[in-house]
Order: structure tokens, then sequence, then C-alpha cells
């Protein structure tokens, strides 16, 4: 038998489903690995074991008394981004603002994934509040791509893609705001998903930016991605910006065909700087749709040429906002030897966030202040209605749209400035998905020279997950799955 | 001395009486023990979410409507950012760009007749939390029952030119408010809060002074003063030749002076953008046909009836109308026992006359209309004397008193027994010769001394006219 923890999670809970694993002897697989691979990789802030055991214990009980014969992802553990709330268990935001915040409630998804059975095995690493594309700002340390662990797993959901990857879990949830989960999933070769906004409750999400940021999940194949989706989604009346649309079987997507399914590229992704592997990888790509019936169009769609300005504008000053309440009083690491109130906030502040943070908040609360707000804000928000209608155009014409993830594949952890400015373009191909509201999806598609696994965008219009999971799904049919071996290796050295 | 005319407009704060809170469903009751009626939303904990209260909208919109406004059919919310303890998130959910309810108006009445005030607009928002500092301990404690509280703020134009027509316009307000029923607008709980913008200039001139805007006013009686004082204020400095800075200031009443708080450029930059937490608000035009409808008969209505309906004078009209409370206690307690004039001459007469003594608010007062009504009742089948009466009244009227047990319990009743009457009839005869014989001499000034011996050894209980009668039986 194929090791445990190298199933895919559909896989392993149907064995369980079948009595032919018990929730505990899956539990107890997960944690070996964990415990084996994670002084390496570094994915976790909290592992919850024993809370892990004690579930694990519920949920077998239940599936012995004939529950749970239609969730996916019954008895099945999953790994959770740190910035998502999980009642009695600390979620840090890799911050050490947040560093022994204990919420008293569970986030939505938390709820969702509870019902279904599935198993919180721990919390991941992230970005400091999710800000940056590196994993590399947090508070907890750096985590390592589990393809070549001097490389970055991405960001900010860079524990959720490296725990998937690793087989430190068998999903992760991670947030995407502007390229979150689909950058790490890219980095690290597997699946991730970044819903339609107003999909999945952001309620207990702690937020980034709340007008982009999106929960989705992280998987090793498309299956799991649509079983986690389906699980996680639905109309939450704690949520008021969540959809009130009935639930949708994302399972029912995943047929292999595409023929004559339309789909388009925008001229604009392939005219930036592209690494030159990523560039034939993706005409590979491009030519196995046209090879499976799939009509493709390169096409003009330049009003997304400003979206990474306008992500920044809106994304700083949201977060400039959301991230007031960590003023050391009701929440956040409160400073020492203070003299009055004033002096309290800023020494707390000043003390309790990274420098990545601080920038954008300085950066978010200039941009909101009444002089300026009609020459950043409100200009970003015309920008962003302006992207909004071109998607909306092209999909009157496309099923999908094709795009690189990312510019480049992981790069190197002491890789520190000389990337910064093309991540900041790589930004272009993710943040005007966040910013039209819209889902997408990052799936391997290959590597490069280095052996860096390389991702595929796929761009969906409102609403229709199902036309992208198809896409992807067919397209993973073409392809033998990449597991990193060197999960294995690096642990001999 | 040159004459100065006074400008001031001003800012409501009304606190809505809805059972739970404007972004989640903790109660809003008054008075609790800190930091219970709270969860995630209220207390900010990062992660929770904002879910608007429908009920919040309808009685902002009914408000709007009342005072004549214009409803935004397409709102928002925004956030208004500042850092301060009682305000969890940091940020306070209000509306910077579009108010529910915009240029309405509503008419005051004073000494130099009527005058329409006009509304710039209102909108929703959520209450911060309380601070307590204790001094004992040199500490501060916050209490957050009160985070989360909806909230309307009223904005007037600045129409108004002196105290008089401020505390009409306030009067007036909070009339209108209490007659929706959105809101009790008690100065002392803090449900209404006032705030004064205030310049002055020339008589005659036609450019605004610079203002100043005063807050910490908690009562009328601190608001007419603070407008007096900083009228004085600002005309003195104008007066030796300097001019005004725009500042918000804050009353002292104890002091009788109002203090720098922090000037223009210390203000704050709220940062204000869009909620992105919730939705934009849509409010139908069935929502605004259906609440129009709902609209209560205000108090003018009411005069206008109270005289066709019960025959009442304009000035009992007038008066009965003055408190919602008072008015609906009128029409329920008349309709129970059908005596228009007994129940207005009560309100009217010993209502009035505890509200006033006491200092209490209508609002406050424990009064049903089923007691009253009972109460004229046995007045009227000669249970009790008006004199009794009265005193059982003032007890009904401040507490929660049931007349008719407190009159059995405290021995109140007539005595309606003619043995009883004759027996004490009997004895006053015995122990009064001398004014027997009077009497019997032609001196009836001595019968009426008889009568009045009688009812005192009674204690008042017995019915005059029956211990008339006994005493001439027994005399003849």
């Amino acid at each position: 038998m194929k090791e445990i923890t190298s199933m895919s999670a559909i896989a392993i809970s149907e064995k369980i489903r079948n009595r032919e694993l018990s929730v505990e002897e899956v539990v107890k697989a997960q944690l070996e690995t964990i415990k084996k691979r994670e002084p390496l990789y570094n994915c976790y802030i909290t592992i919850m074991e024993k809370e892990a055991f004690e579930q694990a214990k519920s949920v077998q009980r239940k599936i012995d008394s004939g529950e749970f014969t239609d969730s996916p992802l019954a008895g099945v553990p999953v790994a959770i981004k740190d910035n998502i709330c999980t009642g009695g268990v600390r979620t840090t935001c890799a911050s050490k603002m947040l560093e022994n915040f204990i919420p008293n409630y569970d986030a939505t998804v938390i709820d969702r994934l509870r019902d279904a059975g599935a198993i919180l095995i721990g919390k991941v690493n992230l970005d400091e509040f999710a800000m940056g594309g590196t994993t590399k700002t947090s508070y907890f340390g750096i985590t390592r791509n589990p393809w070549n662990p001097e490389h970055t797993p991405g960001g900010s959901s860079g524990g959720s893609s490296a725990a998937v990857a690793s087989e430190e879990a068998f999903l992760s949830l991670g947030s995407d705001t502007g390229g979150s989960i689909r950058q790490p999933a890219a980095y690290c070769g597997i699946v991730g998903m970044k819903p339609t906004y107003g999909t999945v409750s952001r309620y207990g999400l702690i937020p980034l930016a709340s007008s982009l940021d999106q929960i989705g999940p992280l998987t090793r194949n498309v299956s799991d991605c649509a079983a986690a989706l389906e699980v996680i989604s639905g109309y939450d009346p704690k949520d008021s910006t969540s959809f009130n649309i009935n639930k949708y079987s994302y399972r029912n997507s995943l047929k292999s065909d595409v023929k004559g399914m339309k789909i388009g590229v925008p001229k604009i992704y392939l005219e930036e700087s592209l690494n030159d592997d990523i560039r034939s990888c993706f005409m590979k790509a491009l030519k196995t749709f046209e090879d499976m019936g799939a009509i493709i169009e390169i096409f003009d769609m330049d009003e997304i040429r400003c979206s990474v300005q306008a992500y920044y504008v809106i994304a700083c000053a949201e977060a400039s906002s959301n991230l007031s309440r960590y003023d050391g009083i009701l929440y956040g690491f409160m400073a020492e030897g203070y003299e009055g109130l004033d002096e309290l906030y800023k020494k707390s502040r000043g003390e309790g966030f990274g420098y990545e943070v601080k920038r954008r908040i300085i950066l978010g609360a200039h941009m909101l202040i009444s002089d300026n707000y009609e020459t950043y804000y409100n200009k970003a928000r015309k920008i962003r209605n302006i992207i909004s209608r071109a998607y909306a155009k092209a999909f009157e014409k496309y099923d999908v749209l094709l795009s690189p993830e990312s510019l480049n594949t992981a790069p190197r952890l002491d890789d520190d400035n000389s990337q910064k400015k093309k991540e900041f373009r790589s930004e272009i191909l993710n943040a005007s998905v966040n910013l039209a509201g819209i889902p997408a999806m990052s799936i391997p598609c290959g590597t490069d020279k280095k052996g860096l696994p390389i991702g595929l965008q796929l761009i969906g219009n409102k609403f229709d997950e199902a036309s992208i999971l198809r896409a992807a799904y067919s397209f993973e049919q073409t392809k033998p799955y990449m597991r990193p071996s060197a999960i294995e290796d690096n642990l001999e050295r | 001395m040159n004459s100065y005319e006074t400008i001031i407009g001003l800012e409501v704060h009304v606190e809505l009486s809805t059972a739970s809170k404007v972004f989640c469903g903790c109660s809003t009751r008054f008075g609790e023990k800190p930091n219970t009626n709270c969860c995630p939303v209220c207390m900010g904990i990062p992660g929770a979410l904002p879910v608007l209260n429908k009920k919040v909208v309808e009685y902002a919109v009914s408000t709007g409507l009342a005072l004549n406004c214009t409803i935004t059919k397409e709102c928002m919310f925004d956030r208004k950012n500042y850092f301060y303890p009682d305000l969890p998130k940091a940020y306070q959910i209000s509306q910077r760009y579009s108010p529910i309810a915009r240029n309405g108006s509503i008419v005051i009445n004073t000494n130099k007749g009527e005058k329409a005030i006009g509304i710039n607009e209102i909108h929703i928002e959520e209450d911060a939390g309380k601070l307590i500092h204790d001094a004992d301990n040199n500490i501060t404690l916050v209490d957050y029952n009160r985070s989360g509280v909806p909230l309307i703020e009223i904005v007037s134009e600045p129409d108004m030119r002196s105290s008089e027509e401020v505390l009409a316009y306030l009067d007036k307000l909070r009339m209108i408010i209490r007659y929706l029923g959105v809101s009790d607008c008690k100065m002392q709980e803090g449900s209404m809060r006032v705030d004064i913008n205030l310049s002055v200039r020339k008589a005659g001139a036609k450019v605004l002074g610079t203002r100043t805007e005063i807050k910490n006013l908690n009562s009328l009686r601190a608001i007419a003063r603070a407008i007096e004082g900083e009228s004085k204020r600002q005309i003195d400095i104008l007066e030796s030749g300097g001019s005004i800075i725009q500042e918000t200031r804050r009353w002292d009443d104890s002091a009788n002076e109002s203090q720098r708080l922090r000037s223009k450029e210390e203000a704050q930059d709220y940062r204000y953008f869009p909620e992105p937490d919730l939705a934009p608000l849509a409010v139908s035009d069935e929502m605004i046909d259906r609440l129009r409808l709902l609209l209560p008969e205000f108090r003018e209505e009411r005069i206008e009836r109270y005289q066709k309906e019960y025959g009442l004078s304009y000035y009992d009209a007038t008066v009965l109308t003055s408190s919602k409370k008072i008015a609906d206690i009128f029409e329920e307690a008349t309709r129970l026992c059908n005596m228009p004039k007994e129940v207005s001459n009560w309100l009217m007469v010993e209502g009035m006359r505890i509200l006033k003594e006491k200092e209490i608010d209508p609002w406050d007062m424990c009064l049903t209309p089923n007691r009253l009504s009972d109460l004229i009742l046995m007045i009227e089948q000669g249970k009790i004397n008006r004199t009794q009466a009265k005193e059982v009244f003032e007890k009904a009227f401040l507490e929660d008193i049931d007349p008719k047990a407190y009159i059995e319990k405290h021995g109140l009743g007539m005595i309606s027994d003619l043995d009883t009457i004759i027996m004490t009839a009997r004895r006053v005869i015995d122990e009064n010769p001398q004014s027997v014989s009077d009497f019997k001499r032609g001196k009836t000034k001595a019968f009426g001394y008889l009568v009045g011996q009688t009812m005192k050894a009674m204690q008042g209980r017995a019915d005059p006219k029956a211990v008339n009668e006994v005493l001439q039986n027994l005399l003849k």
C-alpha cells in the first residue's frame, strides 16, 4: 500500500469510510510525517495534536454509526492558515502582535470542516498578516519549499502550500487577497483555488483587505479541490458579503471534456517579462488544450494594466483600517513602559508589527486622508470598476481565461531585492482577479530547468467555478502527478 | 456696543430603542452588568463581521419621513477611523458619503411664533463603549455593553438664533421621536446627546462667522447656559478686536464656562472610506411607502381630534399631548371608564403637578391606563373619597402600585357600613351634649360641628352624605 500520507484527500476519506483505515490511524500517520519533516520545512505555527486525536475519536464514532457517507473529507487531516480563527486554538497571523491571541469562536469555514468530519491538524505559517509573497515576513520563521528547501514556498499562504506539497497535510485552507493562494500553489506544484468573492464565508478570517480577501483550498489534485470547495462554500448569514445562491455540487463538474470550450488568453500576460521556461511550458499547455478540442484565442485586455496600482491602494487602505484594532488595549501585543495612551498605542504598534505590515499601514492611512481620498482611493475604485467590466466583457466571449500563474518559479530564500520588482509585476497576473471578484485557480503544468514547479492560472466568470474545474480536471488527466521527490531525499541529508 | 446675531446648528445623537444592536444580535438594554451584552462582533474580535439590523434601517427611515426628509435609496456605510479605548475596532461604522436621509425640516413654536428649522441629514452609526474612570485606584475601565448600540445623528441646518429656539427645536424633535416610538430620548441616560455649533455675526451681516463646536452638554439647562456663555465669549473676543478660532470646546456646567478641547488643526482626519464588510443598502420604494403609512398620529393631529372626539378645550388637548405617554394614557383610560373629562382632570391637575414638583420625565411615570381608570371608577362608586384618591394617584403615578390592592392593604376605602356610622354618631352625640342642645335650640352651626367630629372619628373614610342623614335621624 502507498504510504498513507501520500494519498489524496478523497482517496483517504474513502478508505476511512470503507473501514480500511481508522481515522486515528490516519491522524497518527499524519502527525508522524509532520514530526519527521517539520524540522526542515517549518510549515506549522501550531500543531493541534491533542485536539486532532479528540476529533478523530468523535468522527470515527459518527462514521461507525452511519454518518458522513457522502462527506468527501470525513476523517481527513486539514491544515489551516493561521489567519483563520479557531476557537480555543491560538490564531497568530504569523505576527508578534497576535502571538497569544486565542479566539473564542470558530470561523464559519472551520464550522463547515468540522461538520463534514474533517480533522483540524494544525495552523500553518504565512507572511505576517498575509502581507507578502514569500512567507519570509512571518514572526515564526521561514517556511521552505518542499521541491527545494533553498527556495521559498511562496506566500502569503506559504505554510498552506508547503504543508500540502510535503504531505504534512492532505489539504489546507489559505486566503487569497492578490494571489496568496494561487502563487504559493504554483511555487509548490499543487492546486490552489481562489473562489468567486462571496462564495466562501469570510466570517472568522482575520482580514487583510475585506473587499478582496477570499478563503480557498490548496490540494494535491483537482478532485480534492472540488471536494474541499464543496464543503467550505455556501451562504453564511454572518457574512453580509457572502452570496445567497444555492449550494453547488462542484464535484459534478469534474469531467474530462473541453471540446468546444472557448479559452481566451489576454495578450498582456504574454507581454510580461516571462521566464523562458514558463513561457514554453505555458505554450505547451495551450497546445494541450487545443489538442483536447478547446478553441484558443489571444485577445486584447489592456484595461487590466493598472490593476497592480489599484490593488495596492485598495489593499493597503483597507488593511490600514482592519489592522487598527491591534493597539494593545483589547487586542494585540501591549508594550511596556509607556506614559499615556498615545505612547501606549505607538509603542505597542511599533514593537508588535513587522516592517512590511507597518509599511502598508502607513501607505494605506496616507492614501485615505481626506486630501488624498479622491486622488488615490476613489480613483482606484474607478479603475476597479473598469477592470470588472473588462472581465465581464471577456466572459461574454470565453468560458475560461488562461495565463501563467507567475512570471518566475519560486525564488531562492536568500534572493532578496533582485526579485522584488518582478514579483510586484507578477501580481498583475493575480491581483486583477481579486479586484474583479472572479474565481481563479492555479494547477501545476510542468517544471523549469531547476526542477521547480510551474503553475497555470485558469480564470473563470463570476460563480462559474464549474468551468475552470472542468478545464483543470481535463488538463490534469493529461499529466502524471508531480510529487516532489525531495521530501524524502531531504530527510536523508 | 454693536448688536450681534447668534447662529446655531445642532448635531443630535439619538439612541434607537431596538431590542438588539445595529450589527449583531446582542441586547441593547441599559444598566446591565458591564460587558455582559457583548459578542465577537460588537467586541471587534478579529475576523468577526457586522450584519445590519433591518429594524435600525426602518427606524431611521421612519425618523427621516417624520422630519420631512428625502430618503436615500442607495446608501452605504463608511468607516470612521480613530483610536480610542472605547472603540474596539478602532473605527466606527457610520455614514459619511450617503446618509440615509437628507433635506428635511420641522416647525418649532416660540414666543415669536412659528419657524421652520432645516434638517441637513440623518445618518446611522454605532455607539462606542463607555469609559469608567476609577479615581481611587487611578485606573480606567471599559464597559462594552453600549458598543454597537444603534444611533442616528440628526444634523440641523444653522437655522437657530437663540437658546429659546434651540430648546424649542429639541423639544419638538424629542416629541416627534417619542411619538414615533424609535427612542426614549433620555438625556440623563445618554440616549439623546446634543452638540452645538455656534457662531456670531454683526446684525445684518451676510457671511457666517467662524464657528465653534461645544460638547459635553448633559441637560437642557446646560445647553441653554452654554449657548449664552459661548455667544458672550465670542462677542467679547470680537469686540476686543480678536478673532474666533475654529475649535471644539467642552462645556463645564459647574464652572459655567467652556474650555478648549482641540483646534481645527488638531482635529483628527478620520480617513473615511466605504465599509467593505457590508453590502450597499438598498431602501425600496415599497419599504418607504409602508413606513409612511405606519407613521403614527402626531401631536397636532391629536390636539385636533381630542377637541372633537372628547370635547376637550384646546388648552387641555395641548397639555395632554405634550407627551405621547400621557396622551396614550388619556386615550386608553378614557376608553376603559368612558369619562374623558375626569381622566383629563386627573392627568392635567394632579399629573402635571407631580411631574413639575418631582422634576420627572413623563416617560418615567409608572401610572397605567388601567389603574387610572380603576381609581376613577372607585371614586364614582363612592368607594373612596377625593382626598384619599389624590394620595393613591400620586403613589400609582410614581411607583408600580395597583390602586385597588393599595387601598385594601392600607384600609383607605370608604366605610359604607351604616351600623358603624350610627355607632360612631351616637358616641359623638354622647360626648358633645353642649352642641346637641345648641342644635336643638336652633343653632345650625352646631350640626356642622357634629358632622365634622363624626367624620374625624372615622378618619374621613365615611361618606359625608350618609353621616349627615344618620345625624339628622338621631337628633330628631
